[in-house]
Order: structure tokens, then sequence, then C-alpha cells
């Protein structure tokens, strides 16, 4: 089964390479990683999807909470979340198949971002389901290139993954 | 009341400005000299290491310094010294080196102690910054090649950051599941002065060990032990860490519950008392392995399950309901499925336990187990010939099972660990976790070093005492009274053993050709004592203990002794050759 994890992290160099490393050494699967910036400067917030059965997440799990560096390790599978990754396509576009596309582009409400004399390049955001409906939608012009990030979630409602109290504001200082 | 928080307030500003003016008067000094200051601070009275070009500014800085340093010879040597001093003491040990060879050197020895979770501080000198990332001379990513055999590490990139960094790296080595942590110093870091502050604080959000267990697991472990009928207490280097030595023995006596340990928690349990088991596992006592198989509750205290303990996973402690305390919770349940774990310092867990819990209903399962004990003791036939087990118990005997014995890797770790009582914690130095030859020697001088009252012993074997022969230098250097009994069978006798019974015989590559090493001993200063007779084994020993030098003894012992009994790779526990 899939799980997703939301790992806060203290921003000091080499904690990509920690977590990284810990996945590979120990023989746990990436589906995938995003890792950004957060409200709080000093922190990182990485977005991991790992397939496994529950035990493997729990190693997991307890062996991200191992590094130093890490602050916060949630499991939010089981959560009410919202996620979503970005993808962008370069599409082959002959004249003929342009409006074909941006039909498509519509209804995925994708946008095109760039236009070439031969291609489109679309964009389009949303949860893993849509983006794979949109690619495989796109694939019978032929996809030159793809590139995807990986997701990025956000519990639904008052609770917060990157906070330990979910009940209190932000202290004022 | 809000008078109360005013005065206290005013009470910390004030503290705060007395704190400033002598930060104030604080001098300009280097990153160096503020590393030596800081190690002061923690309390550091010994360094291991080897100097270098990149370490050049810390070594100049120590030479000011009141903190001794010993200078092994070799960087693998300094760090399994401090590993040694470290598991001697309770105190962490730190080793020091230069960047690129310097800093690779020390690799096994990090990794030895993450294994073995010993507290560690190796700090590594480093190219300076500006030449980082270029493949510069003697250039080494010591951070990323130790990322996963230490604690935590550092680079530390402005003499500013470098009380705290050291602050918080005695935190971290010597808390929770203690481990290594490294350190790294550019040059520029170590020589550039910047204004000199104490660290009175530490950021570490992200570390927060757990030392008291759950009150309600705790309740729910004393009930399945009350209800228990036939337990069993499997200890490991947990105990010896946390000084839980007493606890356990107060929790086994009262539930008159048979105590086994894992080779790094020999020392844990009193070797004597009657309901010690010795040691379980590949190389256990029959008895001990016995009462995994058939206990109903094993309490695994400090332990962690390796598979040189458990054997084949299905079918370890088959009939147990299993409880498990440990500091660490990925222990719990990476490698048994355990029905109550227990997050916490074992010593601070039992503590909790044995306010709750009641005397115990296993008499009937003790004698049980204590008449395995009479029916199938360790043994050897004794022979004309010198027996590697009867040296152990022999230097046991005149050690009166109160030396410092430290040993190195292979058949004669396992006779030391069978054959010699250990009555005291921290009294039994092996590396059990990475199993590295070479450990012994330097690991020993380290002993001698942080216990100099103290007889210290290297079971030593004849292939891995020349992985780090070098040291015997380091300890006739520094008048260290070290003894190293040599079991010298002329094999790499574990690997001939395992060729013996698992390959047909076939002894590839593990006869050994060995050089002479009473003139060996004798080159360094120390002295040597060569003994190949049984009649000779009892002064031979009186010799050395009564020697004040270093002193080397080399047994001519039988050549083809196994080390039994044995558990096959993979097998079941009560499946066991011998
Ligand atoms: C650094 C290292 N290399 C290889 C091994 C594999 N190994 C384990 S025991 C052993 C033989 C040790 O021989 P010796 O020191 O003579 O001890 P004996 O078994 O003969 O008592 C070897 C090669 C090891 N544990 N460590
Ligand atoms: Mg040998």
């Amino acid at each position: 089964m899939r799980h997703t994890l939301t790992v806060m992290v203290e921003n000091n160099p080499g904690v990509l390479a920690r977590v990284a490393g810990l996945f590979s050494r120990r023989g746990f699967n990436i589906d995938s990683l995003a890792v950004g910036r957060t409200e709080n400067p000093l922190v990182s917030r990485m977005t991991i999807v790992v397939e496994g059965d529950d035990t493997t997440v729990e190693q997991v799990n307890k062996q991200l909470h191992k590094l130093v560096d890490v602050i916060k390790v949630s499991d939010i599978t089981k959560d009410a979340y919202v996620d979503r990754e970005l993808v962008m396509i370069k599409v082959y576009a002959e004249p003929s198949a342009r409006a074909e596309i941006m039909q498509l582009v519509d209804i995925f409400r994708a946008r095109i971002v760039d236009v070439g004399p031969k291609t489109l390049t679309v964009e389009v955001t949303g949860n893993e389901g849509k983006i794979d409906a949109f690619e495989l939608s796109l694939r019978t012009f032929g996809i030159k290139e793809l590139v995807r990030t990986g997701k990025i979630a956000m519990l639904r409602g008052f609770k917060t993954s990157s906070k330990n109290n979910n009940h209190k504001e932000e202290e004022v200082s | 009341m809000h008078s109360n928080v005013t005065t206290k307030v005013l009470r910390r500003q004030r503290g705060n400005v007395q704190k400033r003016i002598r930060e104030v008067s604080g001098e300009q000094l280097s990153g160096a000299e503020i590393l030596l200051k800081s190690l002061e601070n923690e309390g550091v009275d010994t360094i291991f290491g080897y100097p270098g070009g990149q370490a050049l500014p810390i070594y100049d800085a120590l030479y000011d310094s009141k903190i001794r340093h010993i200078l092994c010879r070799h960087e693998q040597g300094a760090a399994h010294a401090a590993d040694g001093y470290a598991r001697a003491t309770g105190r962490p040990g730190v080793c020091l080196a230069t960047s690129g060879p310097g800093a690779t050197n020390l690799v096994t020895g990090i990794a030895n102690a993450f294994m073995d979770s010993v507290p560690m501080v190796a700090i590594t000198g480093q190219v300076p910054q500006a030449l980082l990332g270029r493949d510069s001379f003697q250039e080494a990513d010591i951070t990323g090649i130790t990322l996963p055999i230490t604690k935590h590490s550092y680079l530390v990139k402005d003499p500013s950051e470098m009380a705290q960094t050291v602050k918080e790296a005695f935190h971290i080595a010597t808390t929770g599941r203690p481990g290594p942590v490294l350190i790294d110093i550019p040059r520029d870091v170590s020589s550039s002065k910047t204004e000199y502050r104490r660290a009175d604080r530490m950021n570490l959000p992200g570390y927060r060990p757990v030392t008291d267990g759950d009150p309600l697991q705790v309740q729910e472990a004393a009930r399945a032990i009350i209800q228990s009928e036939r337990p069993v207490i499997y200890a490991g280097g947990g105990v010896v860490i946390s000084g839980a030595h007493e606890e356990l023995l107060q929790m086994a006596e009262l539930l008159m519950a048979p105590v086994c340990n894992t080779l790094l928690g020999l020392g844990g349990f009193p070797g004597d008392h009657p309901l010690s088991l010795g040691m379980v596992g590949m190389h256990g006592t029959k008895y001990a392995n016995y009462a995994i198989c058939e206990c109903d509750l094993l309490i695994a205290v400090g332990a962690r399950f390796d598979d040189r303990v458990t054997g084949k996973v299905e079918s370890f402690a088959p009939e147990a309901r299993i409880i498990h305390i440990d500091i660490d919770p990925a222990e719990i349940g990476k490698n048994v499925r355990v029905d109550i774990p227990i997050v916490g310092d074992v010593k601070r867990v039992l503590g909790q336990l044995l306010e709750i819990l009641k005397p115990g209903l296993g008499e009937a399962w003790r004698d049980k187990v204590l008449a395995w004990k009479k029916e199938y003791p360790l043994t050897y036939c004794e022979k004309d010939c010198l027996k590697p087990q009867a040296i152990i118990r022999e230097i046991c005997r005149q050690t009166d099972g109160k030396a410092m014995v430290t040993t190195e890797v292979g058949q004669h770790q396992m006779w030391a660990a069978h054959y010699y009582t250990f009555s005291k914690p921290r009294s039994f130095i092996t590396s059990g976790g990475l199993g590295t030859m070479g450990f012994g020697l330097p690991a020993a001088i380290g002993v001698q070093v942080g216990c100099p009252d103290d007889l210290v012993f290297d079971i030593a074997g004849d292939g891995s005492i020349q992985m780090n022969i070098q040291e015997l230098c380091t300890a006739v250097n520094y008048e260290l009274p070290i003894n190293v009994a040599i079991l010298d069978n002329g094999f790499l006798g574990m690997v001939r053993q395992w060729q013996e019974l698992f390959y047909n015989r076939r002894y590839s590559q593990s006869e050994l050709f060995n050089p002479d090493f009473i003139k060996l001993a004798e080159a360094y200063g120390a002295e040597g004592i060569r003994v190949s007779r049984p009649a000779e084994l009892a002064p031979a020993i009186e010799q050395a203990i009564s020697s004040s030098k270093p002193v080397m003894l080399d047994f001519i012992v039988d050549r083809e002794e196994n080390v039994l009994p044995m558990v096959p790779p993979g097998g079941a526990l009560n499946k066991m050759l011998g």
C-alpha cells in the first residue's frame, strides 16, 4: 500500500541526503518526494510517498524520527487531505491537432505555457489520478517531454502537520 | 504572583547582563581554541588522535590545553581506543584525525561505535572551505562517507558555531541511544578568530529521546509478567549502557526468572549468579537457547533481536509473549513481533516495573531451567595440549573475574564470552555488531587510559592481533600495562571452523603464517611470553599480571578446536551442533 508522509525537517545542509540515504540504505521504496520551504524559514517540509506494508512504513517513520534534523513525521494516509502534483508536458501539436489538444486543456483545466512551431507545452496541477488521466489523453498526440513534481499534501480543515499542537494559533512573540 | 513573575524576569535579565559582561571580557579565540575550550567544558580529559595538515591548528591549540592526547599509531586505533575508553568509563570517547586519509581511517572505528551504541565524538580536520568540493589534496567528504554510520554529524562553517556544535555533539552522543557524532572542521574555521562565548543553549527541536516508560504499557507488562509461568529475561547491551544492572538483578530475583545475555549484555548480570544462563544465540549455551524456546514470556531488556541471537526468526521464542523494553523506538518490532513494547531508558523502566511487580510463580520453571544448566554445561575435552578454553578459565581464576576484558573477533572472542565469568558491568568490551577484527588491542589501550587502576586483558586471535598490532607501540609509549593474550591457533579459526562444518573442510585462505610474536613484542618494547604446555599456563599469566610493562602472551593452542555449541546459520535455536 502507498503511504503519504509529511516530514518537517530543519533547514540544515545535508538534510535531504540524510533522508534519501536512509531510504536507499534500508531498502525502502520512495514513490515520490517533494521538498520546499514552509511558513517558517528555518523549517522545510518533505512530502514523501512510500510503498510498503504497515510494518515497513512504521519502520520508515521511526527511522526518520531518529534523524536529528527531522522535527516531525506524520503519516497522513488515513486522514482527509488535499494533495497536488504539477506536470508540464511538451506535446507534438501539428496544426490539425491543436484544436483537439486545446479542448483537452480546457476539460482538465490545464494551461498552455509555451507555443512552438511543432509543439505545445501545457501545465496542469491536480491529484495523481487527474494528472495520470491528462497524460494518457495526450499520449495519442505524442509526448516529446514530460516533467512531473512529487506530490505535496496538506490536511483539510484546521489541523496541520507542521505543528505539534493543533489547537493553538501560532504564538505572537 | 505578578510580582513573583517580575522578580524572576528581573533575575533572568540580571543573569544575562552578568553573562554578557563575561562574554565581553571573553577573548578573541581561534576556532581550534574554542574547540578545545568546549571539550574541556564537556569534561573531556583525553583525546586519542593522529595529526596532519588540516588538523594542525587544532594540534597547535592542544599544545596549550590541559587535555591529554594519546598519539595512537593509526587513526583506526585512535577510534577504537576512544570506543574502549567510552565503554569502560561510561564517558564519551573522543578521537581526532586529519582530513582525507586520516578521516577515512576512522571510518571502521566509527561504524563499530555506531553498531554497538557507544558514545563517541570524532573530530576531523577538513580542507579550507574555499577548496571544498574541488577534489583538493587530502579532501574526503567525511560527513557524506559517515552518514549511515553516525548518529549525527556536523560540518562547522564558522568559528562562531563551534561552541554550540560541540555542546550539541556531546549531548547527542551521550543521550538517548548513544552513538558516534562526527564534527568536521575546515582549516579556515579552526584557524580564524572570533569572540568566544560559552554555549549555553542547544537548538535541537527534532531530538527528544523518551526516557520514562509509558505507565499504561508498564502496567500491562507487569500484568503479563505476574501471569506468566515460564518467564525468561533476555538482557542486552542496553542494560550495561543505562547502568540498570541492579534493577535487573532485583527483577530476576523477585520473579525467579532466568536471565540470558547477549554478547554485549555480558556483565550486565553477574555471570556466577544461579539464575544466569550466560550467552544466548548462535554460540549461546544450550540452556539459554532451550529456555528461549520454551518460555511463555520473554522480557527483552535493552536488546535488539540481532540475527546472531534469534537464528531463524520464525522459530524464536515460539510460545512466548514478548515484552520489549528499549530506548530506541525503531528497534521495537524491527526484527521480531512484539506484544508489549515499552520505549524508555531501561534503568527507569525497570524501576517503574519494580514498583508494581509481585514475586513470580516461576519456581517450577526455574528448577527446570537450572536442571538444564546442570545437564548441558559448556564443555571441552581436556587434552595434553593447551586448550583455549582452559586459558580463559585460568585468566578468569587469577583475576577473580574482575579484570577488564577486551577481545578481537573470532573463536577466541566466543571462548572469552563463554569461559570468563563477568561479574560486573562494563568489564567485557567486545565488538558485537560490526565484529571488527583489530578492535581489542586499541580498545584495551582506551580502557587502561580510562581505568588506570584496573587490570586489562585483550583476548586476541593470531589473525586479529595483526590488524592493529602497531598499537602495541602506543601501549609501551604511554606505559599502559595491558596484557594481550593471543590464542594462537595458526588459523583464522572462526573462518576455518565454518569451512570445516559447511564447506567440506576446504581450508581456503584460512591458514596463517605468523611472525614471531615474542620478538615482535620485544621489538616494540613490550614483554613477550610464549606458552606451549598446560603446565606453563598459570605461571605465565601470573608473570604477565605482575609485570609493569605491556605483555604479549603467545599461547600455542590446539589448532582445530571448535566453538561449541553452535546453531548453524539460519537454523532454529534448539537445533544446536555440539
Ligand atoms: C576486519 C575483519 N575482517 C574479516 C573478518 C572475518 N572474520 C571473522 S573471524 C575471522 C578469523 C579471526 O581469526 P583470529 O583472529 O586468528 O581468531 P580465531 O578465530 O582464530 O580465534 C575472520 C577473518 C572480520 N570479522 N573482521
Ligand atoms: Mg587464530
